[in-house]
């Protein structure tokens, strides 16, 4: 078992360059994805998507921004102030920080020094990231509730109830993973999919995190959250201008972040199969690769699969979802301790 | 009477179908993009309009003299259900001429904004002087300005609407 200890250290300085460079590229992915989104969603029902703003449409995004952060900052009446205030700012906050572990990369030698190609490797990457999403959960309901519309307050309570549901499918999937590497460093987990990637033996725990992830970044079928046909627009619907536009980016952030996940723990990371001496150069453009790949289907997912019902949400993260994941776990730990025994 | 009912859902076997429909659903949308993209992007491409389509109206002229066909009857303003159509018939004469009849139109004008495109005019006119057209773009920003004269409906509109063509 090897404990992922970070047996180099970084100058000051180059922590503070990775910082700046890994956000800004990982933050200008959003819009991207947003983009993205809309375009193919258009495809998926027979329509170009946005194609007016420059050209084939691809400073729509732009557009967007400026459209949302020109508009006044209003709230209603019956808010809370300074919750009110503070929710989008905790959902993307959280966001942005679950981002830091993601590993892009091993840790190559640049300016004769060992950079590590991730914001931070933390010895408990999983537990990070769930410590986070517990946290952006505080986001939302604040937010619906502060905001003092009844409409927002079902959406949070929704948002509420589905986020702790599946958490713990989602958490309880991941610990297959974290048993079969033996380690809760994100880069660890990556390298000890070198000879297989965790895809295929903890094929039922991908999927079992796969839909849960659905759940928690609050995507279709599993938008209940801000189902706009019931609740306007769930726990943002009160909000508008820069405030929303920060809503909004933490969830496309979240499918980001999740698809990183994704990767890093079943796809092998920045592997390339059957290629044992890769430059390290790759390592990025490999990982962003298959994220792009993940957030395809995520929109994918969006375009076919008609929102859940609310009982049937719960039942299926209940009854269906976490005795499979814990069945999974188990299965998990007995044939790891048979063969490592 | 024989009920047939769906599967019951829930339960493994709900599962397992829940799971094969869902990647049926994966797939009928992925035909969508395969299949390509519907869209007419409207100001720029127009849908082709069928001949027999009821646009806005032209008069006409004869082709070989230039003389207008419209003599001044009437009988399109006495046909018009929505009464939007306005004649003021004047006499040719041999210094002005400018229908091939004995009278003219002096004033000929069409109240598009009550228009309701029946075609009455078109069926009611002897001399095939008023027809529907094909233009359907009408919109503007005064309803004063949707009161067309002569010399509007006797031009030849600036970009032609796209027609249908045989079997189409």
């Amino acid at each position: 078992m090897t404990l992922a200890i970070v047996d180099y250290s970084e100058y000051w300085w180059i922590q503070i360059l990775k910082g700046i460079l890994i956000f800004g590229i990982g933050l200008q992915l959003v819009p991207v994805v947003l983009l993205v989104e809309r375009k193919l969603l258009g495809r998926f029902q027979g329509r170009y998507g946005p194609n007016r703003v420059g050209p084939y449409g691809v400073i729509q995004p732009l557009a967007d921004i400026v459209k949302l952060l020109g508009k006044e900052q209003s709230r209603p009446n019956t808010s809370v102030g300074p919750l009110y205030i503070l929710a989008p700012m905790i959902s993307i906050m959280t966001a942005v920080a679950t981002f830091a572990i993601i590993p892009f990369g091993d840790a190559p030698h640049i300016f004769g020094t060992r950079v590590g190609l991730y914001g931070v490797d933390v010895s408990i990457g999983p537990l990070y990231i769930f410590a986070l999403s517990a946290i952006a959960f505080y986001g939302l309901m604040l937010g619906g509730w502060a905001s003092g519309s009844k409409y927002s307050f079902l959406g949070a309570m929704r948002a509420a109830a589905q986020l702790i549901s599946y958490e713990v499918s989602q958490g309880l999937a991941l610990v297959g993973v974290l048993i079969t590497a033996g380690t809760l460093s994100l880069t660890g987990i990556v390298e000890a999919q070198g000879s297989m990637w965790y895809i295929v033996p903890q094929f039922v725990g991908f999927l079992i995190f796969l839909v849960a992830a659905f759940a928690e970044t609050n995507r279709a079928p599993f938008d209940l959250v801000e189902a706009d046909a019931e609740l306007v627009g769930g726990y943002n619907t009160e909000y508008g201008g820069g405030r929303f536009a920060s809503y909004y980016f933490a969830e496309y952030l979240n499918v980001l972040v999740v698809s990183g996940v994704a990767v890093t723990l079943f796809l092998g990371g920045w592997l390339i199969p059957f290629w044992s001496n890769q430059p390290a150069w790759t390592d990025p453009f490999v990982v962003l690769f298959k994220m792009s790949i993940f957030v395809i289907f995520f929109i994918w997912i969006r375009a076919t699969l008609p929102r859940l019902r609310y009982d049937q949400l719960m039942s299926f993260g209940w009854k269906v979802l976490l005795p499979l994941a814990t069945l999974n776990t188990l299965v998990t730990a007995i044939i790891v301790v048979a063969v490592h025994k | 009477m024989v009920v047939q009912r769906a599967p019951e859902p829930g339960g493994a076997g709900g599962t397992y179908r829940a799971f094969g429909e869902t990647l049926r659903g994966l797939k009928t949308t992925f035909a969508r993009v395969v299949e390509g993209v519907h869209t007419i992007q409207y100001p720029e491409e127009k849908v082709p309009v069928y001949p027999r389509f009821r646009g806005r109206h032209k008069l006409h002229r004869f082709e070989e003299s230039g003389l207008e066909k419209c003599v001044g009857c009437s009988l399109c303003a006495a046909a018009c259900p929505s009464d939007c159509i306005r004649v003021v018939a004047a006499e040719n004469t041999p210094e002005l001429r400018v229908s091939a009849g004995e009278r003219y139109a002096a004033v000929y004008e069409i109240n598009l904004s009550r228009c309701i495109f029946c075609g009455y005019c078109e069926v009611a006119c002897p001399f095939d002087a008023i027809t529907m057209g094909h233009d359907y773009e009408l919109s503007d920003y005064n309803r004063s300005d949707l009161i067309f004269t002569k010399e509007m409906l006797l031009a030849e509109p600036l970009d032609a609407t796209p027609l249908r063509a045989q079997g189409e």
